[in-house]
């Protein structure tokens, strides 16, 4: 075969080389360009169905005398009794037929306190750790195979964890304790009044069982704060803007979380300058746990501790007039012990 | 003279007196000038005597045993002056043998390895060293102490290495289980230990404040250790140097491996310009800035890694490790997670950091790092002010390098792994002060040329720094004019910027200045990403000092932890109490106001006040007004009318500028994304007596 030159034409088989090629290219780009072809709009989303729930309910529990919402307080306890957290949680858990009736054995337990603030136990931002402590050991008795704690926090969550004592108290119970880490949130759709995608700290919401256990305390716009209000907690993103209808908010993720218990801690309660606090003369010690299953109820009765009434709290009408629970409280077996 | 040797040709040598005691001693101090001239004199004249003989010169390139010259040696053995003779006339040939013709030389002619300090002699032909073939020269290999000096070196290299890596993933708080809720909230390590040990910050600030702050007592000990072995820091301790040092090591320089590489590693005249940089600094630093922990290499190794090469490896793996949760696997979602989990616990945050202009930080130092391509560890060589101010130290170093340039036969095998380009070859003087103390020379040196040793012989080293002195004079002045140069501008005295929030416990900004050497441990160790770099906020002079963004992060109100880690007392070591003002008033960095015009309350009639809630002080700052306001129907009336008129209950927020700390908690929270409708300026800094807003706090003569 002589050598090539310059003016040489492509032979056949190298002209159907080269128009392959650039056939070959363009047949692939104009299949990635269908493929990834955006025709443009905005896309918007309706919500629609019903609103999302996650509800950690147990079916009717067993024995009728038990109390649907049990208080336990300081005059519960013999005389020359020490009256204690652990004291108060199981009196009250006792009235309402033990914690057995909530947890089965095996069960993931997930126990959701407030550690929202860098505040310690003494200041009453955040749940008292002994109360935390109790309702883990309770957990652990009745059977659970493992206790999660977890809040997201407002203030930097490894000191809120830390300063709160829950971090502490909680790990030496074996119960483990998960930081809202950015990677725990996963958007999730909820589909609420004003709450519909937000980012939500999966570890809350996946378990058998989630134990609502909050603080009672004041709070400067939604007057007085406690069960529902926890919830708080489960979203990430930019949670601030939930202030704008903070009722409906709150409503809203009630709504998403059904817990199966709720335990009010109100050993020591902040009276003003909710929901931080940070002044000790603000505070009250009243020694009283309030355990219910309806998270509505729990919050009705709790309010009175700061001289509030339900009818003040638009929050609490929402949460009835959607039927997750009853702001008349009376209507419940309640149990004072 | 007549050809006195074995070899028996009787011929006459006119030149050729056999070298004497005297004569090497003579050739010796005429290398010790260190000119090129006297070793040409000295060859030329043992050429003369050596090709005499008819004989091939070994070193010129002939393989095989030369016996003449093998007798000639034997019999000058037999003299005093034996084994010097031999040096000598080694020597001698290779200053006219190529560099590399070593490797050809005849095993005969090997010398002994052994007996480090003996200086040869006549005992040391008897010593069979090993001599390994592979190796090129002469072939002897170096004393097992240097050989194990190097690889101590590395070890010590990857040492440090990991322990500055260690520190400063540990500079962060992350909450203990093991912490009861009073257990106060400190770090456990002297994470900040490299800078203390640092003596270059020490000396600049010893120059603006005159005084010694602390935990810089450390940097005594590095300079002590200097002192005693030279600039050891570069080259067996720095975490910066190592970083450099890897690089150059798998990113070898264009330079390549030959001859190149060998003239990349020689002295440069480039290599002044740390000493210049080092003294402008420090004048910077007496006219009162501590503007050079710019460069400070241990300042810009926490600043780019801690600021940048952190922050952006957590983006990419969260990035990488979030798509996995895509996939449908219980496996790996549980695995990404505890992987997470495991990496905020040990190596950054549980959430992302971000830093105000980091880009540049970040590029700064992948720009030096890419510089070794071209000149094999450029920052230490060129730019390192520590390494200048260790260099002017290393003059008194008690070891360092001897070599005797007689047994040299410029193979140049010493250079090729030079770290300080300090001229470690034969013929020219070794540079004390830029030498690392690697020791890589003298385990490459084939012919027994190079020791390092206690008291060395200085007579072929130049200890003092090269510099020229209208270069160093006009440099020191530079750097001394700097400082009201940047000064006149509007920064500082007038005019002072509204977003400089500088840490809380951080002295007055004059003082702020003499002290910051922008090593950004403050920034690192920020639990909520509020303290940034600045760029041009402070002015030329405070680029990468440290200021709060509040609408990154807010100051964590019991938080104290940037003083703890700062290494010169820019920020002082405040206490909770006194931060928080119990017993004493309370540190504040600056004031919150409010934009009426964006609050949601204040001009839209919506509830809000986040402010109010997080406001951290008690009794809070911000105190909100109960109004009723009438607020207009967003949809309009019936039949086209005007929408309907309603009212509302609102709570509008306020501050008190008396109980304000500038935390900027409110800044952060406020949901008026882009630009907060409450936000903090500088303004009511506890640490200026003029930059006040309120008459009381307007007091000239108190002390702080």
């Amino acid at each position: 075969m002589e050598p090539k030159k310059p003016q040489d034409r492509p032979d056949r088989r190298e002209a159907l080389k080269r128009i392959g090629a650039a056939a070959g290219v363009l047949a692939a780009s104009a299949v990635v360009g269908k493929l990834a072809w955006d025709k443009g709009g905005f896309g918007v989303g309706e919500a629609s169905g019903s609103r999302m729930m996650r509800s950690y309910r147990v079916a009717e529990p067993g024995q009728p005398a038990d109390a649907e919402l049990a208080i336990a307080r300081a005059a519960g306890f013999k005389e020359g009794e020490e009256v204690t957290a652990e004291g108060l949680v199981a009196h009250a858990l006792a009235a309402m037929g033990g914690m057995k009736k909530f947890v089965k054995r095996g069960d993931i337990v997930v126990i959701k306190p407030n550690i929202g603030w860098d505040r310690a136990p003494i200041h009453a931002a955040n749940t008292n750790p002994d109360v935390v402590a109790a309702v883990i050991k309770e957990a652990f008795n009745a059977g659970a195979k493992k206790v999660v704690v977890a809040d997201g926090s407002c203030n930097d969550p490894n000191r809120c964890y830390q300063r709160s004592g829950i971090w502490n108290k909680s790990y030496a119970l074996g119960a483990e304790v998960v930081l809202p880490a950015e990677h725990r949130f996963r958007t999730m759709r909820m589909k609420g009044e004003v709450l519909d995608e937000w980012p939500v700290f999966t570890t809350l919401v996946e378990a058998d069982k989630v134990i609502n256990v909050p603080v009672a305390k004041h709070h400067n716009l939604a007057k007085y704060t406690a069960a529902m209000k926890n919830w708080y907690g489960v979203l990430g993103g930019r949670r601030n803007r939930l202030h704008q209808n903070i009722d409906t908010s709150i409503a809203d993720l009630a709504t998403f979380m059904s817990p199966t218990l709720v335990i009010v801690d109100a050993m020591r309660v902040l009276m003003r300058n909710g929901p931080q606090g940070g002044n000790i003369d603000d505070t009250r010690v009243m020694n009283t746990i309030i355990a219910s299953v309806d998270q509505i109820a729990a919050d009705a009765l709790g309010c009175t501790l700061i001289g509030q009434h339900r009818d003040n709290l638009p929050y609490l009408k929402m949460g009835h007039d959607r039927g997750i629970g009853t702001m008349f409280y009376e209507n419940l077996r309640v149990k004072e012990v | 003279m007549a050809c006195g040797t074995s070899c028996g040709c009787g011929k006459a040598v006119s030149l050729a007196p056999k070298p004497t005691l005297a004569d090497t001693e003579l050739t010796r101090a005429g290398m010790h000038a260190g000119t090129e001239l006297d070793l040409e004199r000295i060859s030329a004249r043992s050429i003369a005597d050596l090709g005499a003989h008819p004989s091939p010169i070994p070193w010129k390139g002939t393989i095989g045993i030369v016996p003449s010259l093998n007798a000639m040696l034997a019999t000058e053995a037999q003299a005093v002056t034996a084994s010097a003779a031999a040096a000598s006339t080694a020597s001698s040939s290779t200053a006219s043998s190529s560099a590399a013709s070593g490797g050809t030389a005849d095993g005969v002619y090997r010398k002994s390895g052994g007996g480090g300090g003996d200086g040869g002699g006549a005992g040391t032909s008897k010593k069979k060293a090993k001599i390994d073939p592979k190796l090129p020269g002469s072939g002897i290999p170096a004393r097992p102490i240097i050989r194990g000096l190097v690889w101590a070196r590395r070890a010590s290299q990857v040492g440090f290495f990991a322990l500055f890596m260690y520190f400063l993933f540990q500079t962060g708080f992350r909450g203990s289980f093991t912490a009861s809720s009073d257990t106060v909230v400190r770090l456990p390590l002297p994470v900040e230990g490299f800078l203390l040990a640092d003596p270059f910050v020490s000396a600049m600030t010893v120059l603006s404040t005159h005084t010694v702050y602390r935990g810089l007592l450390w940097s005594v000990g590095m300079l002590a250790l200097t002192l005693v072995f030279g600039r050891v820091f570069c080259g067996w301790i720095c975490p910066f140097g190592t970083l450099h040092h890897f690089f150059g090591w798998i990113l070898p320089s264009t330079k390549g491996r030959g001859a190149h590489r060998v003239e990349a590693n020689k002295t440069h005249g480039y290599q002044r310009v740390k000493y210049y940089m080092m003294y402008a600094f420090l004048l910077a630093a007496l006219f009162g800035s501590a503007v050079g922990g710019m460069f400070d290499p241990i300042c810009v190794a926490v600043r780019s890694i801690g600021l940048g090469v952190i922050p952006a490896g957590q983006y990419v793996t969260g990035r990488g490790l979030n798509g996995l949760q895509t996939v449908h696997s219980q496996a790996l979602q549980t695995g990404a997670d505890h992987t997470q989990d495991f990496l905020a616990q040990t190596v950054w945050q549980s959430k992302q950091f971000y830093f105000h202009q980091t880009w540049l930080i970040l590029s700064l130092l992948v720009a030096v790092l890419f510089m070794n391509r071209f000149i094999p560890r450029f920052w230490c060589r060129v730019l390192c002010p520590l390494g200048a101010f260790l260099g002017v130290f290393a003059r008194f170093a008690l070891f360092g390098m001897e070599k005797d340039h007689a047994k040299c036969t410029d193979c140049n095998l010493c250079l090729v792994n030079c770290q300080g380009a300090d001229s470690p070859q034969g013929g020219v003087k070794h540079r004390q002060d830029e030498c690392h103390m690697c020791m890589n020379c003298e385990a490459a040196c084939p012919e027994d040329v190079i020791k390092f040793r206690f008291l060395p012989s200085r007579v072929s080293t130049i200890t003092k720094p090269d510099l020229q002195r209208r270069t160093l004079l006009a440099s020191a002045a530079a750097g001394a004019a700097y400082i009201p140069a940047a000064r006149i501008a509007d920064s500082l005295d007038v005019n002072y910027h509204s977003k400089v929030i500088r840490p809380p416990g951080a002295v007055e900004e004059r003082a702020f200045l003499e002290r910051c050497i922008r090593c950004a441990e403050c920034m690192k160790v920020c639990p909520n990403n509020a303290l940034h770099p600045a760029f041009l906020e402070a002015g030329v002079e405070g680029i990468w000092t440290p200021i709060l963004i509040a609408r990154v992060g807010y100051c964590e109100h019991s938080c104290v932890l940037c003083g703890q880690v700062c290494p010169t007392g820019a920020i002082q070591k405040i206490t909770e109490k006194e931060k928080l003002g119990i017993g004493v008033a309370p540190v504040k960095i600056g004031t919150a106001f409010y934009d009426h015009g964006r609050c949601l309350p204040w001009s839209m009639q919506t509830p809000c006040i986040v402010c109010e809630e997080f406001c951290p002080t008690s009794p809070k700052a911000i105190w909100v007004e109960e109004v009723e306001a009438p607020v207009r129907d967003s949809k309009p009336g019936p039949n086209g009318e005007q929408p309907a008129m309603k009212t509302v209950k609102l709570q509008r927020p306020h501050v008190d500028p008396s109980l304000c700390i500038g935390c900027g908690a409110c800044e952060k929270v406020c949901p008026v994304q882009d630009q907060p409708a409450v936000y903090i300026t500088s303004v009511g800094e506890s640490r200026s007596k003029t930059n006040v807003i309120l008459l009381e706090n307007t007091n000239y003569n108190q002390k702080t």
